[in-house]
Order: structure tokens, then C-alpha cells, then sequence
């Protein structure tokens, strides 16, 4: 029983690692940039729920939609101020460090707002937990939750990629920005679309991180973003259900390294996976392997 | 509370400023104690109740006669909980007449003014640096238990109270602070006949403790010590209530604040225990005698540790003057010199206990204090 216990554990927390990597993987996926601040628009989205819920008293769902508006408000300025002046950039890297840098800006922001003292989530969820086993495994509702909107957004992010006319307008600015431009496809609209979609995902994100594990800091979405940043990697990224499956799989290598093998050396063993993968697979589990055509 | 407690640091921070500017005999005719401590910023509240206790102690003292016979005088300066300031404030201290130093409060500075003072050979007894650096030095001495003695002494609180005989840990591996503490527990665990049956780490990961939290329980741990920050303890113990599991928590002086959480369910933290060396509704006279002493003096202000840590500290210096038979003519090298034999050989009763001092460490040894927290205050344990 204590196996499935561990396992369940993972899950959980795998399924935290996923839902922030399909951000993660959507933005890179299309925009071929990393979003560094991804997690913190996480954090941005934690704290908005928080601050409507505990001051302002307004309902869940409603305080979650308004976070959502917030954080999409939030990617599409964080796009245009910084990343879309960089696009021509000679070195794709400048694009890096500004992300790494807009990452510093909102946490900074946000200890001179909050401050650095933890405050403790409250319960926006409110679903019974699942008692298997005659209560031996207990399965909380917020995993529940988790995995469930995982696979839902995940459904909802492929079929829109592959049916609608903006989806197909962000295969091509994937492959080929010039192309795509030549061909009448809006690019910066796009891209922005896609930051858009990314960051109301990670208020989703945020509010499903913070109820698993009820405590926000300006540095909560940090971690969880390097780690879902590596989920995504590990699946493939750019790859919609890679970066679910990565997700997860990374979630049950970390609960059951630190449960079998060892607690000291557990985040050691999760990037040692990622590594024999690459080496193995340099594309990750479900990416792509798109050869260049010269 | 908050709010209060930013009401009287600023009535506090002008006290201050007064005693600053008001002039400073250089006279032999009285010994002169510095202080050194936060009285403004993030660290306040330690630095204020520092000086506030120590100039209890001081009146108390002056009023019973003074020590040897000469009036005592205390002087302090704030450093912001600043490395940099502190040493400021140690010669502005040294120009204004000091010949001990009782400081500073918190570890980063006392490091920093512990070197000065050791070039001037200036005693220095600070009340609650607990870092192990701050005394590292033979002219320095403290009040409060250094961060790894306290895995030591919660071992022994645990075992003299029979609380558990088989203990999970969980401790943050990238912290000196708790990595300290666990080594120091796991080491005198086998004296207590305490059986260490899990010991998990967590580093990176911060917020998910289910697989540690796990494996304690699979081990039957009756009590998991948890000697790490209380933003990551209140996690711990909502995933430990969300799993069914209740054994014992024990914690130490970074447990002091997961009351003060925002939203945090205090009921999560019913029944937890943690080491701290003073408690303001612990029920003996000195105690009482203290608490009441200083809400009088302090316009109804409750002293937290380090007002007691200070008071003691105050006492130790008057017992250890009166075991040198100094006098303040003395120049504060050989006071230094002095009160470094004398230390060894005094037993203070203070409120923090009855402390003894190791003469070449300049370690206290005393028993350990906890406090249990039931209806979400804490109560002294016996």
C-alpha cells in the first residue's frame, strides 16, 4: 500500500509540474522563445485570487476569472515591452536574459507589495477528498482538480492548435515566421494570442499550485517553473501532451527517489533522468524531429 | 498586533534617540555596558526588547546598590541589523566611554563587531547571536544557545520528558542552520535512548513534504522533529493533517511565528512544541516579577525571548564584575581579561534558567525551556 501511496503522491505533484508546463511548452512551441518569467506570472496569478478572495471577499470562481484577465493582461504587456523589440535581435539569447531579467522584476515587485513573509492560500477548492482502500489512500480534491484540468486544458490546447484558424496561424508562425508574414499571417498578433492563452493558464496554474501546497511567497512560482520548465523538456518541448506526460513522469521519479532511494539526493536524481534521456533522445519523449532542409 | 508593534518601536526609536543625544560623563566613577541591536527596520522587535530588557536589569541593579559598590550605565547605538553599521555603532559606542559590550543582537553584525571587539579585546556577551561565528573569539561569550546546541538540548528536552522514543526528522539541507541542529540532534538522540527511525531531507523542493512525511509514518515515528523555518513547518503540518497522520511536532527557535501566518489554520499547529528559553506566561515569580516589571516600564509592551536574554545578560556581567572584584578604573583590556576567568566560575539565576559558562567557548550551559501551543498561545511545559 505504501507504493501506491508514493505513487499517488507523485501524481499530485506531477500533476502541478504539468500544468505549468503546458504553459511552458505552449509559448515555446510558437514563440521558439524560453519564458523564464512563466512562473512568476504564476505567483502573480496566486497572490491576485488571494488578494480577491481574503479583502475584497469575492466569489472562487469569479476571483479566479478576474486573475486569469489579470495574468493574460500581464503576458501580453510582458510580451510587447519586452520580448517583441528583442524579436529581430541578432543572438537569440538577448531574448533569454530579458525573460530571466522580467522573472527578478515581478518577484521584486511583488516582496515590495506583499512583502517576504509567506501567506497561507485559503481553500478555493472545495471538493472532497477520495478515500480508497477503506481510507488507506486518501486522494485529495485538489488532485482531483489538478489532474482533471490538466487533461482538459491539454484537450482543449491541441484541438485549438490543430481546428481553428488562429491555431493554424501559430503551426505556421512556429515554422516559419518570414513565411508565415509573407503569407498574410498576422505575427505579432499571434504570438501575442499566444502569450494571452499561455499566461491565463498560469493563473489557472497558480490558483491549482497554491491549493495543493497552501503558502504564496513572491517566490513561489519560481522552483515549480524550473522544474516544470525541465517536465517540459523531458517530454519534448514544444509537445502538448509531452509536457502533461513530463509532467507527471517527473512528479513520480521525485516522490519515489526520495522514498526509495534518497531524500538528500532526490532533485540529483531527477535531473540525472533528464540528462539520459536527452542523451538518448535528444528531442525529449514526444518531441518532434523536424529536419532542416537546406 | 502588528500595527501596535510598530506604534511602540517608534516611541522606542525616540526613546532612543534621547538616551543618544544626551551627554556622557567619562567618568571612572561607574561602569559603562554598551549595546548594540536592531531598533529600527526588519529586525525592531529584537533589538528593542534587547535594550529594554537590558535597562531593567540596569535600573534594577543601580537601585539595589549598583555593582561593587559603583553605579551602572547603559549606552546603546542601532545598527539597522546592518553588518556595516554595527561596527559604527561599536566605535561610536568605544568613543562614548564603553567597557563591555553586551550585543549585538542578531548573528551577521555580531560576526562582524565580534572581530572588532577581539582587536580591542573588549568583553562582548552577546544575548542572541546564535550563529556559531559570533563568539568565536575568547573575549566573547552568549546568553541564548548557539544554533547547533539546539539540536542537543531539544534531544534531551524530548528524552528527560519521555515525549517519544521513536523520532522522525525532516530538515532543510541546504541550510547550515538546520542542517546543524539535525547533526547535533542525531548525536545526542542515542544518550536520550531516543531511536532516530526516519531522516529525510528537502532542499529545492520547498513546499511538497509527502514522501518524507511518509516515510515517518511508515516508521512509526511517534514525534517528527522539524528544525527548520515555520513558513515550511505550516506546510508540514496541513499535508501531515491532510494524510491522517498526527504524531508529536517538535520544533526550534525558527518554529517562534507560524501563530503569526497569514490565514494559516492555527488549529494545524495545536499541540506543537518548540524550544525557546523564555515564555511571558510562564507561571514562576521571577518570570511574573519580569513580565510586570517590563509592561510597566514599556507602556504595557509583553518582552519576547531576547528581553530576557538581555536581562540575563545584564546579571551575568554584574555577577561576573562582582566574582573579578572590578573596578571601573580598570581599562577594558584587563576588565576583559578579568571578567574571561570570571565567567567560568559564576551561576546566574536568570529567567532564561541557571546558566554557567564554559570559560574557553564562552558557550552557556543551561536546561532547555519548551513551550507547547494549546488554544493557540503558548504555554511553558514543565
Amino acid at each position: 500500500m505504501s507504493f501506491l501511496t508514493y505513487l499517488k503522491d507523485g501524481i499530485s505533484l506531477g500533476s502541478v509540474y504539468a500544468i505549468i508546463a503546458l504553459g511552458y511548452t505552449m509559448v515555446y512551441g510558437i514563440a521558439k522563445m524560453l519564458n523564464f518569467a512563466h512562473g512568476d506570472v504564476i505567483m502573480v496569478g496566486a497572490y491576485v485570487v488571494l488578494m480577491l478572495l481574503t479583502k475584497a471577499g469575492v466569489p472562487g470562481i469569479l476571483a479566479i476569472i478576474i486573475a486569469m484577465a489579470v495574468c493574460t493582461l500581464l503576458g501580453i504587456t510582458i510580451e510587447k515591452v519586452a520580448y517583441r523589440p528583442l524579436r529581430k535581435a541578432s543572438s537569440p539569447l538577448a531574448v533569454l536574459i530579458t525573460a530571466i531579467g522580467v522573472s527578478y522584476l515581478l518577484q521584486n515587485v511583488a516582496l515590495l507589495i506583499f512583502g517576504a513573509d509567506g501567506k497561507t492560500f485559503v481553500d478555493v477548492i472545495k471538493i472532497p477528498s477520495l478515500s480508497l482502500g477503506g481510507g488507506k489512500l486518501i486522494i485529495s480534491g485538489t488532485t482531483i482538480v489538478t489532474i482533471l484540468a490538466s487533461i482538459v486544458i491539454m484537450i482543449c490546447l491541441t484541438m485549438f492548435v490543430n481546428k481553428t484558424k488562429q491555431g493554424h496561424a501559430m503551426q505556421a508562425v512556429s515554422e516559419d515566421k518570414d513565411a508565415a508574414q509573407l503569407m498574410g499571417v498576422n505575427v505579432n498578433g499571434t504570438i501575442s494570442l499566444t502569450f494571452a492563452i499561455g499566461s491565463a493558464l498560469a493563473a489557472v496554474a497558480g490558483v491549482l499550485l497554491c491549493s495543493a501546497y497552501p503558502i504564496v511567497t513572491p517566490y513561489t512560482g519560481a522552483m515549480p517553473g524550473i522544474k516544470a520548465f525541465v517536465a517540459a523538456v523531458f517530454g519534448g518541448i514544444g509537445s502538448i501532451p509531452g509536457a502533461m506526460i513530463g509532467g507527471i513522469l517527473l512528479g513520480v521519479i521525485e516522490i519515489l527517489s526520495k522514498a526509495y532511494i534518497s531524500s538528500q539526493v532526490s532533485d540529483a536524481i531527477v535531473f540525472a533522468v533528464l540528462i539520459i534521456v536527452l542523451l538518448v533522445k535528444p528531442t525529449g519523449l514526444f518531441g518532434k524531429n523536424i529536419q532542416e532542409k537546406v | 498586533m502588528k500595527k501596535l508593534t510598530r506604534v511602540i518601536s517608534v516611541c522606542a526609536a525616540a526613546a532612543m534617540v534621547l538616551t543618544a543625544v544626551s551627554p556622557v560623563l567619562a567618568d571612572d566613577e561607574k561602569f559603562v555596558i554598551g549595546g548594540i541591536g536592531p531598533v529600527t527596520g526588519a529586525a525592531a522587535a529584537y533589538g528593542i526588547s534587547v535594550m529594554n530588557g537590558a535597562q531593567l536589569a540596569v535600573d534594577e541593579i543601580n537601585a539595589a546598590g549598583g555593582i561593587n559598590g559603583y553605579q551602572v550605565e547603559f549606552i546603546s547605538a542601532d545598527d539597522e541589523h546592518d553588518a556595516e553599521k554595527s561596527v559604527n555603532a561599536y566605535n561610536d559606542l568605544k568613543d562614548k566611554g564603553m567597557q563591555m559590550l553586551l550585543g549585538t543582537v542578531t548573528s551577521a553584525p555580531c560576526i562582524a563587531v565580534g572581530g572588532e571587539a577581539a582587536n580591542d579585546n573588549m568583553f562582548l556577551l552577546t544575548p542572541s547571536g546564535s550563529a556559531v561565528d559570533c563568539i568565536a573569539y575568547e573575549n566573547a561569550f552568549r546568553v541564548c544557545f548557539s544554533d547547533p546546541a539546539q539540536g542537543a538540548k531539544s534531544a534531551q528536552f524530548i528524552g528527560e520528558h519521555e515525549l517519544a522514543t521513536k523520532v522522525g526528522i525532516i530538515y532543510d539541507s541546504s541550510d547550515p542552520y538546520s542542517t546543524g541542529i539535525m547533526e547535533s540532534f542525531v548525536a545526542e538522540a542515542a544518550n536520550q535512548g531516543i531511536e532516530v527511525v526516519s531522516n529525510e531531507a528537502f532542499s529545492d523542493n520547498r513546499t511538497d513534504f509527502s514522501a518524507q512525511l511518509n516515510k515517518a509514518k511508515d516508521a512509526g515515528a511517534e514525534l517528527v522533529f522539524l528544525p527548520f523555518y515555520y513558513q515550511e513547518a505550516a506546510l508540514v503540518l496541513k499535508q501531515a493533517s491532510d494524510m491522517d497522520y498526527a504524531p508529536k511536532f517538535f520544533g526550534c527557535d525558527g518554529m517562534d511565528g507560524i501563530l503569526t501566518v497569514e490565514n494559516f489554520d492555527t488549529s494545524l499547529a495545536e499541540g506543537l512544541m518548540l524550544l525557546t528559553p523564555f515564555t511571558p506566561n510562564a507561571e514562576d515569580e521571577m518570570t511574573q516579577n519580569f513580565v510586570k516589571a517590563y509592561e510597566e516600564a514599556y507602556d504595557g509592551l509583553v518582552p519576547i525571548q531576547f528581553g530576557a536574554d538581555a536581562y540575563d545578560g545584564i546579571y551575568a556581567i554584574k555577577a561576573a564584575l562582582e566574582d573579578a572584584g572590578a573596578t571601573p578604573d580598570m581599562s577594558v583590556s584587563d576588565l576583559c581579561e578579568a571578567l574571561k576567568v570570571s565567567m567560568g566560575n559564576i551561576t546566574v539565576e536568570g529567567l532564561t534558567g541557571t546558566i554557567t559558562w564554559d570559560a574557553a567557548t564562552g558557550e552557556p550551559e543551561k536546561e532547555p525551556k519548551a513551550v507547547m501551543i494549546e488554544n493557540s498561545e503558548y504555554v511553558a511545559m514543565d
